[in-house]
């Protein structure tokens, strides 16, 4: 890896979903944050998701979803992602990721045992991302 | 008079023609044998011989060519993701006038570089990976063609980290480093890579081609037919200085063996709330049906289209069709001549050509319902707001029904998704000189698009 070269991030909203306000803010927050950022927009499947992570080398997925769905449109991706060789690449997920009474306790679990290496409840801040992608890009002290 | 020369070296024919710059008009069109095998001079002299009987002698000031003979200008291109790289690849080089015989993604394999050095392509289009992006694939297939004898140029137009490794690697090699042609996801950059390829044709097909008897002749550019007539349908959809063109346009073009479909057009999403996915295309844009033609790809059409729809649109049994068929992909050279029966089998034969390769072109659009309500999803261009069809092909420029063949083209609620133009004016290419003009574009635009607003036949609006 080159010194000084930008960690590089792929995000979008999955599934059928089409909110794409929080998407673009979380766009200039990464760019902001010193990331190169790779943004699908919204409605992205799984595959466009690996399809662009492959193409452009990426250093992590960023996926979030605000509709209430994103455990199903989550399943298999960390398979997909071993699949299609990006075997151990960072996947996070934020929003609002389900729906329905219960504690985040529980879905950041189910996430987990889904492959993902973070979940994030609804209203984090873009900041905790950025923190928790640096930790798990190993980026700690650099200016990125 | 400022008489000029336009030729084209076609597979078959070599067809010429004869404009006059002083009084924008065509002056005659001839055509011969393309004699590729033993001198293309041959087929070329034969052919002036019998334009100068319709025009009487001729002092050409200048002469332009352009050809597809000898398999026209054939590429292999690898790329890294099918969808994204791979896409990019087979675009930049349809758009270049080229033929494709291989396309690669991911790694190439030991039988992939078997497959490629029997294919023999004209030029090798390697890329894969963004800028700053995937190298290892590009270096590795750089690495396995390196393995080959040079036996044909490589351009490579990948992740630009990796060019000069790339080049490198393949010393020895006729190397051309290029532009990548998706610098960023999502962005296309193929401009760059096809004036390459058409300059590598000049400087070094040609030769191949067994052109260069020719080239003494010729006032310069040598070009792919194909790259000439996206030219001319370029010049044509966009106009130029003191000349309108006539506005976005698709053009379908018919052959023996294949069809190839150009839309001049953005086609991109014109609602809100519509998403697009997908690589974004060019305007000009070019695709080429292997499997559908009039004659060596007959099967395709039946097969894509069905056979109850041939013998629905023919009006002959389908017992009928299946016989004729086998028939027409034996004797290539068959034309209907006055038999009703192959009159109506090759209306329907070309109607369903121009459906399937249409159909294959434009984008499609997917209606879902989000919890935001109603949503749509298109992917590829949106051609429903293009007024101007252009068709040409032998097939369609001698056929009766031209007009309701071209109809083929439009919107079908049987394919609600395909987003094909709901109406149009029909323009046909009774003289076949699309590729002509194109090849008279380069110099004289604005009498090339006269003469094509001249020649190309108005069919009225079709819905």
């Amino acid at each position: 890896m080159e010194i000084g070269k930008k960690k590089v991030l792929v995000i979008g909203v999955i599934g059928a979903d089409v909110h794409a306000v929080g998407n673009k803010i979380l766009y200039h927050a990464f760019t902001e944050a010193g990331f190169d950022v790779v943004n699908l927009g919204v409605m992205v499947s799984q595959e466009e998701y690996i399809a662009a992570a492959i193409e452009s080398n990426a250093d992590a997925i960023v996926v979030s979803s605000l509709y209430g769905q994103g455990e199903l449109d989550c399943r298999g991706m960390r398979e997909k992602c071993d699949e299609a060789g990006l075997k151990g690449i960072p996947l996070l997920v934020g929003g609002n990721i389900v729906i329905g009474k219960q504690t985040f306790e529980d879905v950041e679990k189910r996430f987990k045992e889904m492959g993902f290496d973070r979940a994030f409840p609804p209203n984090t801040p873009p900041e905790t991302t950025i923190e928790a992608l640096r930790e798990l890009l190993g980026m700690d002290g650099e200016g990125a | 008079m400022r008489p000029v020369l336009l030729i084209d070296f076609g597979s078959t024919y070599t067809k010429l023609t004869a404009v006059d710059l002083d009084g924008e008009a065509l002056l005659g069109t001839a055509a011969a044998y393309t004699t590729v095998q033993t001198d293309i001079s041959d087929g070329l002299r034969e052919g002036l011989a019998r334009l100068e009987e319709r025009t009487g002698k001729l002092d050409y000031l200048q002469t332009f060519a352009c050809s597809s003979a000898a398999g026209g200008l054939r590429m292999i291109a690898s790329g890294l993701v099918p969808e994204l790289t791979s896409e990019a690849a087979k675009l930049a080089s349809l758009g270049a006038g080229a033929k494709i015989v291989g396309l690669y993604s991911f790694e190439l394999t030991e039988d992939d570089l078997e497959d490629i050095q029997t294919a023999k392509p004209d030029i090798f289009l390697l890329v894969g990976g963004t800028d700053g992006g995937n190298q290892e694939c590009i270096l590795h297939n750089a690495r396995m063609l390196a393995s080959l004898p040079p036996a044909f140029p490589i351009v490579v137009a990948g992740n630009r980290v990796a060019a000069r490794e790339c080049q490198r690697i393949l010393a020895g090699h006729e190397v051309h480093v290029c532009p990548n042609v998706m610098p960023k996801f999502g962005v296309l950059q193929i401009e760059p890579t096809q004036s390459k390829i058409r300059e590598i044709f000049l400087n070094r097909i040609v030769q191949a081609k067994g052109l260069s008897q020719v080239t003494d002749l010729l006032s310069g550019i040598l070009m792919p037919t194909p790259s000439a007539v996206l030219q001319a349908m370029e010049l044509l959809a966009k106009g130029c200085e003191g000349e309108l063109g006539i506005g976005d346009l698709v053009a379908v073009d018919v052959g023996g063996a294949t069809t190839d479909v150009y839309s001049m057009a953005d086609g991109m999403p014109e609602q809100m709330n519509t998403v697009y996915k997908g690589l974004p295309e060019p305007f000009s844009k070019r695709t080429v049906e292997g499997d559908i033609g009039m004659r060596y790809s007959i099967r395709g059409i039946v097969e894509a289209a069905g056979l109850p729809r041939v013998s629905q649109l023919s009006g002959l049994s389908q017992d009928r069709v299946e016989a004729l068929v086998d028939m027409l992909r034996a004797n290539t050279d068959r034309l209907p001549d006055g038999d009703g029966e192959l009159e109506n089998l090759d209306y329907a034969l070309a109607s369903l050509a121009v459906e399937t390769a249409v159909a294959r072109h434009a984008g499609t659009m997917e209606e879902t319902y989000t919890l935001m309500g109603q949503t749509f999803v298109q992917s590829g261009k949106n051609l429903t707001n293009v007024r101007q069809i252009v068709v040409t092909g032998g097939s369609l420029i001698h056929a009766e029904r031209v007009a309701e063949i071209a109809r083929h083209a439009l919107y079908s609620t049987a394919q609600p998704a395909s987003l094909r133009p709901k109406e149009a004016d029909i323009w046909v290419d009774r003289t076949y000189i699309l590729a002509a003009m194109g090849l008279l574009a380069a110099h004289e635009p604005q009498t090339a698009l006269r003469i094509m607003k001249k020649e190309l036949e108005k069919h009225g609006y079709q819905k």
